[in-house]
C-alpha cells in the first residue's frame, strides 16, 4: 500500500506533489495564468483552485506577486496601463477575462479590503452606503448599513453616530469600516491584501476574528506578511516565491496545517521557519 | 585599565560650518529683499491709484455711462458689459474645461496621441491674449458673422481661458488619491460612478481656485477684446433677454480703463485711476468668495 503510493508520486512531474488541490467545490479556478506589468513578467504559469467558503492565505516574501495575484482574481490591475495577462481565472467557471465579462460585475461580487485603510471621505454612514447605493439597492438603507456595520464588528463602537467622518476613525475602525463597506455589496467573494499590516496587534486580532467570523458567509482569500496570521485564520496557505527574473510563482499550496507542519519544499520549509535568504 | 582620554567637543561653529551658516543667514535677508520689493511696487502702485482716483468714486461714477464730460462719465455699461461678457465666458468655458481634464486624467487611454495633445494644451496656455482676439477677430467677428458683439467676445475669451483652467483642473484631480478610486472600483461602481462620486468632490477645491484664476484673468483682459473691435462707445443697457444681449456690442471696465488713460486731461486719468480701484475690489472680492467656498467645502467633505 505504501509502495504504490511512494511509486506514484515518483511518477509524477515533481512540483505536482507540492500543490494539494483543496477538497469541496471551489470559487476560483486559476489556469496557467501568467501576468505582465509592461515587459516585465510578475506571475509565470500559475495554476490552483480556491475552495468556496475558506480562508486562503498568499504568503511569500516581498515581491514574489501575491499582491498581483489577489488584484488579478477581481480585475483591478485593469486599472495599471500596459498589463497583460494570459490563461484564465475562472470564477465559478466563468472566465472572467473572458471578452464579454465586465469588470464592473465582477467587482460587484468580489470585493476587495486594500492595504491602508482607505475610507471615503465621506460620513460612516456614506462609507457603507455607497456600494449599496450603486449597485441599485432599493430596500432599507438603514437596514443595510446596519447589518454590515454589525457583520464587520463595527456596529456597537460607532451606532451613536453614524454622521461622523469614516477618517476621523481609529486605523482599526477604518479598517473594518472597509470592510464594511465591501460587505453592504453582499459579495461572494472578499479579498484581503495585508489588511492589518497598517494596524497595532490589537485592532490585528480584531481583523482576524472577524475574518474567522465572516467566512462562514463568503469566501476570504487574504495576503499577508504574517506567517503567524496565515497560520491563525487561514485554511488553506498558498506559498509563492520570486523565480528567475522576478517572475512570482506559485511553490507550494495545501491546506495551512500540512503547509505549516510539514512543508514539502525546502524553499517553502525556509521561508516558515524564517532561515530564508 | 586606564581611562579613555575624551576630547573637548566644541559645538560653536567654526570653519567650514561658520561659513555655510553664516551664507544661509544671508540668504534670508536676499530671500526678505526681494519678496519686500515685489509689495513695495505694489504697495506704492495701489496709494498712487487710490490717491488720484478715490475721490472720484460715488454713486453717479457706477450708474453714469461714458461721456465726453470726464466729471459726468461713469462705468455703468463698462461695468454690465464686464458682468455679460464673465457670465458668458463662465457658462461656455467651465463645463468644457472640466470636461476636458476628467477625461484627460481619468478616462482617456494613456498613449501618444494623448501625450500630444497634453503637451498642445500648456502650450496653447502660454499663447499671448492678442493672438487669441487675433484668431476671435477671424474665426468669431468676421466668419461667423458674430460681429464685435458680446458672443464673440465671450468666445474668445472662453478659448483663451480653457487652457489654463483644463491645466488647473487637471492638477487638482491629480492629487486625489488613487486610494479613493480603488475603494470605489472595488465596491463594483462603475468608472463614472467613481469620478462624480469621489473624484469630483475631492478635486472640487482646487478646481474651484483654477477656475476663479482664470475667471480673473478674464476679467481684466484688454487686447483681445479691443482686438475684436469692443472700443465703441455704449450709452444704453444691455436686454436681461440673453437672446438679444449676445448681439450687442459690448465695452468691458478694462477697455473703459484703457479708453480714459490715452486722453490728455487729468480729469479722465483720474477717472481711469477711479475704474482701477473699482476692478481690483470686484477681482479681490471675486477671489475671496472662492476662498471661502473653497474651504468651507474642504470642511465639510
Amino acid at each position: 500500500m505504501t509502495n504504490t503510493l511512494a511509486s506514484e508520486r515518483a511518477e509524477q512531474p515533481p512540483r505536482s506533489h507540492l500543490i494539494i488541490e483543496p477538497e469541496g467545490p471551489s470559487v476560483f479556478g486559476l489556469e496557467n495564468v501568467s501576468f505582465w506589468y509592461g515587459r516585465k513578467q510578475a506571475l509565470g504559469d500559475i495554476s490552483m483552485k480556491i475552495p468556496v467558503k475558506r480562508v486562503t492565505a498568499l504568503i511569500g516574501p516581498s515581491g514574489c506577486g501575491k499582491t498581483t495575484l489577489l488584484r488579478c482574481l477581481n480585475r483591478m490591475n485593469d486599472l495599471i496601463p500596459g498589463v497583460r495577462l494570459e490563461g484564465s481565472v475562472n470564477y465559478h467557471e466563468h472566465n472572467i477575462y473572458a471578452k464579454d465579462i465586465d469588470p464592473v460585475e465582477v467587482r460587484r461580487r468580489i470585493g476587495m479590503v486594500f492595504q491602508k485603510p482607505n475610507p471615503f471621505p465621506k460620513s460612516i454612514f456614506e462609507n457603507v452606503a455607497f456600494g449599496a447605493r450603486v449597485n441599485g439597492y432599493k430596500g432599507d438603507m438603514r437596514e443595510r448599513v446596519e447589518k454590515s456595520l454589525r457583520q464587520a464588528a463595527l456596529w456597537d463602537e460607532v451606532s451613536d453616530d453614524l454622521k461622523k467622518s469614516g477618517l476621523a476613525l481609529s486605523g482599526g475602525q477604518q479598517q473594518r469600516l472597509c470592510i464594511a463597506r465591501a460587505l453592504a455589496v453582499q459579495p461572494d467573494v472578499i479579498l484581503m491584501d495585508e489588511p492589518c499590516s497598517a494596524l497595532d496587534p490589537i485592532a490585528t486580532l480584531k481583523i482576524e476574528d472577524l475574518i474567522r467570523d465572516l467566512v462562514k458567509e463568503l469566501t476570504i482569500v487574504i495576503v499577508t506578511h504574517n506567517m503567524q496570521q496565515a497560520a491563525r485564520v487561514s485554511d488553506y496557505t498558498a506559498f509563492m516565491l520570486a523565480g528567475v527574473q522576478g517572475v512570482g510563482q506559485l511553490i507550494e499550496y495545501g491546506p495551512t496545517r500540512e503547509l505549516f507542519t510539514n512543508p514539502r519544499d525546502q524553499r517553502t520549509e525556509d521561508y516558515i521557519t524564517g532561515r530564508f535568504g | 585599565m586606564q581611562g579613555e582620554h575624551i576630547e573637548p567637543v566644541d559645538l560653536r561653529a567654526t570653519g567650514a560650518v561658520a561659513r555655510r551658516q553664516a551664507f544661509s543667514r544671508l540668504s534670508r535677508y536676499l530671500l526678505l529683499a526681494m519678496s519686500l520689493l515685489g509689495v513695495a511696487t505694489l504697495v506704492v502702485l495701489g496709494y498712487i491709484t487710490i490717491d488720484d482716483g478715490a475721490g472720484r468714486i460715488d454713486l453717479d461714477f457706477l450708474t453714469n455711462y461714458p461721456s465726453r464730460f470726464a466729471d459726468q462719465a461713469g462705468l455703468r455699461s463698462s461695468a454690465l458689459g464686464t458682468i455679460w461678457i464673465l457670465g458668458t465666458t463662465i457658462v461656455l468655458a467651465i463645463p468644457v474645461a472640466v470636461g476636458t481634464a476628467i477625461w484627460i486624467e481619468e478616462f482617456a487611454p494613456k498613449n501618444a496621441l494623448l501625450t500630444f495633445v497634453k503637451l498642445n494644451i500648456a502650450n496653447l496656455a502660454g499663447v499671448p491674449s492678442i493672438i487669441y482676439g487675433i484668431l476671435g477677430l477671424a474665426m468669431f467677428v468676421r466668419f461667423a458673422d458674430l460681429g464685435p458683439s458680446i458672443l464673440a467676445g465671450a468666445l474668445t475669451l472662453t478659448l483663451m481661458i480653457i487652457p489654463m483652467t483644463v491645466i488647473a483642473s487637471q492638477e487638482a484631480i491629480k492629487q486625489v488619491p488613487p486610494s479613493l478610486r480603488e475603494g470605489s472600483l472595488a465596491v463594483g461602481a462603475t468608472q463614472w460612478q467613481t469620478v462624480w462620486s469621489h473624484v469630483l468632490p475631492s478635486a472640487l477645491p482646487g478646481i474651484i481656485t483654477g477656475v476663479i484664476l482664470s475667471i480673473s484673468r478674464a476679467a481684466g483682459e484688454t487686447a483681445a477684446l479691443i482686438m475684436i473691435g469692443a472700443f465703441s462707445f455704449i450709452a444704453f443697457d444691455h436686454s436681461l433677454n440673453p437672446a438679444e444681449a449676445l448681439q450687442d456690442d459690448f465695452t468691458t471696465i478694462p477697455i473703459q480703463i484703457y479708453n480714459w488713460t490715452i486722453r490728455p486731461q487729468e480729469a479722465f486719468r483720474q477717472n481711469a485711476a477711479a475704474a482701477i480701484i473699482l476692478l481690483m475690489i470686484a477681482v479681490f472680492t471675486l477671489n475671496l468668495t472662492a476662498a471661502v467656498i473653497r474651504e468651507r467645502f474642504r470642511r465639510t467633505y
